[in-house]
């Protein structure tokens, strides 16, 4: 943008001595505004941080977004932001986002790209061998049975138990709803039950 | 939350303690703040003066882990002086209801309960149960009178927490604290009501559970659940982690709150009648008694066509627990730093630096042979294996990082705190390589279903047979893209049959085969229908022959003037804004307060099914008439029908009582001889170690969030106006312990713990007091634990607060108490 924070403190006291001037800026302020979202396709969405749950209206052009606003139709926030939602658009098209997958060999000192098929092939490998290896038919568990004299004394018995303990899941809070539960139904698939995520932290 | 944002502006004392919304929720203080402008008082009780205390009527500090202190010495009040709302605490909570008189508390036994086993650290509450009739009903005194009702033994417990005593405990001033208990206390009648804002504050202590019933058991005495402008609010920190714990991603529950089977539940049938609750009080809902409904709903979503009657409905491919397994968070990086995973998937989430004891959960990366990090950033996780005092090329993880996409390149739906589901719509294609979470799990799905097809191996049957149609599919049967609708209606679920009403004569045809389910009450046991998870049943139904996402609505019509916005998008459960709503009126369906008439029984308007009496307002829970009548009790998910006062299925005890944290500055609790939670656990390892009474860390120490960034700060630090308003990691502290440690304002220091140190910027300032604990002063810090080393790459953001914080958990949901531990401050 070429402004730094000094200059941007000038523009806006500038600003107020002509508005103190009588000078009305506001049908020179809607015209800018048309002009920069005027061709945009305008969607609407809601905060990914904190849950309060505050709609925003994301206008985008030629693919890219040049504007987010608070929803001013969104009975929640009613068009405000707080600092973190006012700034939602710098996830996107971000120099650190990053945009092809990354490997990193065992003992390596860096990352290197890699292509996604490669990627996902070597995961599902992993995660086959992992399970087959370590897979868990039955264990072994002590519970109480009771007697014909109805007492109860405690024995060792096998359970079906159908998981793997060497694969361990956390995330996320951060997913919609709809990849949460085909998340979930993939890991519990594969016999996950060290799952968690933020909800227990 | 049982009610939602906008209703804060019903409320005329609002309560924020364990949670500051002003920092962490901006955008719930226009609620809070509405409802000032009509002459409501917020109250705020922090251990630091917050941006919401800054904005409250009433502020008062208290020593960090010493709520329940608080919240006893507040029960203690209200019933001292008759406060409490004897109609509501009589007929809709457990306080009549007499206990076994073998039951003894802490007032009896020094701290502890009837029933306690110190080798195993557990209670046997067989002492904790109700006295029955000879029907199996509860024995009821509605006088309150009984020495062996709950009401009698709440008072004798709370008796003890005299404001004196509760000064000494916590530090706050006595005059304050009298002021938050007279000011919340005169919610207790019909005409006013009271809410309590919740989060982290309280969950993340060792008796994290117990601070929240311990302010439930209050609302309950004062009739403010259920009711408008009342409840008790879970401030929740992320986007969708309500979403998220609905659907079950956690060891404990699958979607829809039902539970992970264990091994002994050898089939469907055994699961089905452990998890099911009876009750012979014929006024009981007994919500839960549908479970055998939801679970086989479930299981038809899961597996589609392969689930079938004679095989169960796949009950057997689902993985089980071992009986009394627990596999949570802190479980997980303790067997991980013993070298017991292989694998490990940390997924849009940063455990390097959210994890309590960020130490031990680093090193335990170090084990692991691979890692898969998925995430819009490279951030602590993705890179441990280059983080400080690691050198790589000892490491010999093999490290993946997946590039998903951010909210606005993909659609589907989260659900907000107030239980809204949201949908969101995407505005543009994915920023370079970048894939939707939903197709990274669509990828996996295939890629591993592949290799068990050509290969074999060890029980492919849940894979193989997990149904998955969720689009196109090419050639090979592979669904090309995830169409995020199919997912949303499989949540919601299908009528799999015609299915028919056969409680009627002629049996009447409820659902078509192939129909999205309306709600939850036609879901069947028997296969006949599907649902991903219940509680979304109705969030995607068929309207006018047409499927209709409920979650995708903009109506803006608030009938109720309440803010209730039934139109607006769709909320758990049947579109339902304020759970338990039923308590919200009399015996006779009239509002405690007309003023704020949520619901309202007209006993003249004709029904659906042409008889006379409708509920107006909310969604009821549940179509019954009044109590007065022949109606039901309001507190459906329980079985007794009312809501538990006296809570017998707690780790540490039905009624909450005051314990230190693991780590605090006393030798001794002043309420008791057991300092500590005794039903904890506590690892064992060197890094597992805490520290009281120990001159080397003598200030107590909490942690917390700041608006400009979100949790570990990975999606907050990479944003540079985000990170130019808050740079780097601080630590606050009082103008007299800076003076002490002759500390200046800005000046570089470093916190230590027992597990770690982090650097930090010593922020000086009036918001935290020298707390006055009994005779002596004890001092508190705190710090924000947003930062890691990983970015900005220059390292001068320092690194996680939760180097510094203990891996011990709560005793009923192992959540780690970062919000009270012990910590040095020295000069860099």
């Amino acid at each position: 943008m070429g402004v730094s924070r000094r200059n941007f403190i000038k523009l806006s006291g500038g600003t107020v001595l002509v508005a103190s001037l009588g000078v009305n800026l506001d049908p020179a302020k809607a015209y800018a505004r048309e002009l920069r979202i005027k061709n945009a396709k305008q969607t609407t969405t809601v905060c990914p941080y904190c849950s309060v749950g505050c709609g925003l209206i994301v206008y985008a052009e030629n693919g890219k977004v040049i504007n987010t606003e608070g929803d001013p139709d969104h009975p929640i926030n009613e068009g405000a932001l707080c600092s973190k939602g006012a700034s939602v658009m710098q996830l996107l098209d971000h120099k650190s986002r990053v945009s092809k997958p990354l490997y990193r060999e065992p003992g390596a000192e860096s990352w290197k790209e890699v292509e996604w098929d490669w990627a996902l092939d070597r995961i599902a490998r992993l995660v086959k061998d992992t399970r087959d290896k370590s897979f868990k038919t039955v264990t072994k568990t002590k519970v109480k049975e009771k007697q014909a004299d109805g007492t109860e004394i405690e024995v060792e018995k096998e359970f079906v138990v159908n998981r793997t303990d060497k694969i361990a899941h956390v995330g996320s809070a951060a997913l919609d709803n709809e990849e949460c539960y085909i998340l979930q139904k993939l890991i519990r698939s594969w016999g996950l039950v060290y799952v968690e995520h933020q909800a227990r932290i | 939350m049982t009610n939602h944002w906008i209703d804060l502006k019903n409320s005329d004392v609002i309560l924020a303690m364990g949670s500051n919304p002003a920092s962490n929720h901006p955008i719930s203080m226009k609620w809070i703040m509405r409802a000032r402008e009509k002459g409501a008082k917020l109250i705020s009780v922090d251990p630091r003066f917050t941006q919401t205390s800054a904005k409250a009527d009433l502020y008062a500090p208290l020593r960090s882990g010493t709520d329940i202190a608080f919240l006893g010495g507040m029960i203690n009040y209200i019933l001292t002086n008759n406060l409490f709302f004897k109609e509501y605490v009589v007929n809709y909570t457990n306080a009549s209801f007499l206990v076994n008189v073998d039951y003894k508390g802490p007032a009896d036994l020094d701290g502890l309960f009837s029933g306690y086993t110190l080798e195993t650290k557990k209670y046997d509450k067989a002492s904790w149960a109700f006295q029955k009739d000879e029907n199996g009903i509860s024995l009821k005194d509605p006088t309150l009178e009984d020495p062996n009702c709950v009401f009698q033994l709440l008072k004798k417990h709370y008796l003890r927490y005299t404001p004196e005593m509760v000064t000494d405990i916590t530090g706050t001033p006595l005059d304050k604290l009298l002021e938050v208990y007279k000011l919340f206390g005169s919610t207790g009648t019909p005409d006013r009501v009271g809410t309590e804002c919740y989060a982290m504050g309280w969950t993340q202590h060792t008796v994290g559970t117990q601070n929240i019933r311990a302010m439930t058991i209050i609302q309950m005495l004062l009739g403010n659940i259920g009711v408008a402008g009342g409840g008790i609010n879970a401030l929740r920190g992320e986007s969708n982690v309500q979403g998220s714990t609905d659907h079950g991603i956690l060891f404990h529950i699958l979607p829809g709150y039902n539970p992970v089977p264990n091994a002994s539940l050898v089939d469907l049938a055994a699961y089905i009648e452990k998890n099911t609750p009876t009750t012979k009080e014929t006024r009981s809902v007994n919500w839960w008694s549908n479970r055998g409904k939801y679970i086989t709903s479930y299981l038809k979503a899961v597996y589609g066509t392969a689930a079938t009657k004679e095989n169960d409905f796949g009950y057997s491919w689902m993985p089980k627990l071992d009986v009394g397994m627990n596999a949570s968070w802190l479980m997980i990086f303790d067997k991980m730093y013993k070298g017991d995973f292989d694998g490990f998937f940390a997924w849009g989430q940063n455990p390097a630096c959210s994890g309590a004891n960020s130490n031990k959960t680093r090193m335990a990366m170090t084990k692991l042979k691979w890692l898969v990090n998925v995430n819009l950033f490279d951030n602590e996780t993705a890179s441990f294996w280059r983080g400080p005092g690691l050198n790589p090329k000892d490491i010999q993880t093999e490290v993946f990082m997946l590039p998903c996409c951010s909210s606005m390149e993909k659609e589907g739906s989260i659900s907000n705190s107030g239980r809204w589901a949201q949908w969101r719509y995407k505005a543009i294609e994915p920023i370079g390589q970048a894939l939707p979470d939903a197709e990274i799990v669509n990828e996996l799905y295939f890629k591993v279903r592949e290799l068990y097809k050509k290969e074999g191996g060890a029980y492919p049957d849940p894979i193989v047979n997990l149904s998955w149609d969720y689009g196109t599919q090419d050639a090979a049967g592979k669904v090309k893209h995830v169409d995020t609708h199919a997912i949303a209606k499989e949540i919601n679920g299908y009528f799999l049959e015609d299915v028919y009403d056969t409680k009627v004569d002629p049996p009447k045809l409820i659902g078509k085969k192939g129909d999205l389910v309306t709600s939850f009450p036609s879901l069947q046991a028997d296969g006949s229908t599907s649902s991903g998870n219940w509680l979304y049943c109705n969030s995607y139904i068929m309207k006018d022959g047409k499927p209709t996402n409920m979650m995708a609505r903009r109506g803006k019509d608030d009938p109720t003037g309440l803010g209730l916005f039934p139109g607006w998008t769709w909320a758990w459960p049947v579109n339902r804004r304020i759970i338990y709503n039923r308590a919200s009126v009399d015996l006779q369906g009239q509002p405690w307060d007309p003023k704020r008439p949520l619901l309202k029984w007209n006993a003249t308007k004709l029904a659906a099914n042409g008889k006379p009496g409708v509920w107006e307002g909310d969604i009821p829970d549940g179509p019954a008439p009044p109590m007065g009548t022949d109606g039901k009790l309001p507190f459906i998910m329980k079985p007794d029908g009312v809501a538990s006062i006296f809570g017998a299925g707690l780790m540490e005890g039905p009624f909450p009582e005051h314990y230190e944290a693991l780590e605090c500055p006393l030798e001794n609790n002043a309420m008791s001889k057991q300092r500590i939670n005794p039903t904890i656990k506590i690892f064992g390892d060197k890094m597992d170690v805490s520290f009281s009474c120990d001159a080397r860390y003598p200030f107590v120490c909490t942690t917390y969030r700041v608006s400009e960034h979100w949790q570990t700060g990975c999606m907050t630090r990479h944003c540079s106006w985000l990170l130019e308003m808050q740079p780097q990691n601080f630590v606050e502290m009082s103008f007299e312990l800076a003076k002490e440690l002759g500390m200046s304002n800005g000046e570089a220091v470093v916190v230590s713990s027992g597990r770690g140190e982090v650097k930090a910027v010593a922020m000086v300032s009036e918001r935290f007091k020298p707390f006055k604990i009994m005779n002596s002063t004890v001092h508190q810090v705190g710090l924000p634990w947003h930062f890691g080393w990983q970015f900005p790459e220059d390292g001068s953001g320092y690194d996680s607060a939760n180097l510094l914080t203990p891996n011990v958990g709560d005793a009923n949901t192992m959540i780690p108490e970062t919000k009270a531990f012990m910590v040095n401050v020295r000069k860099a």
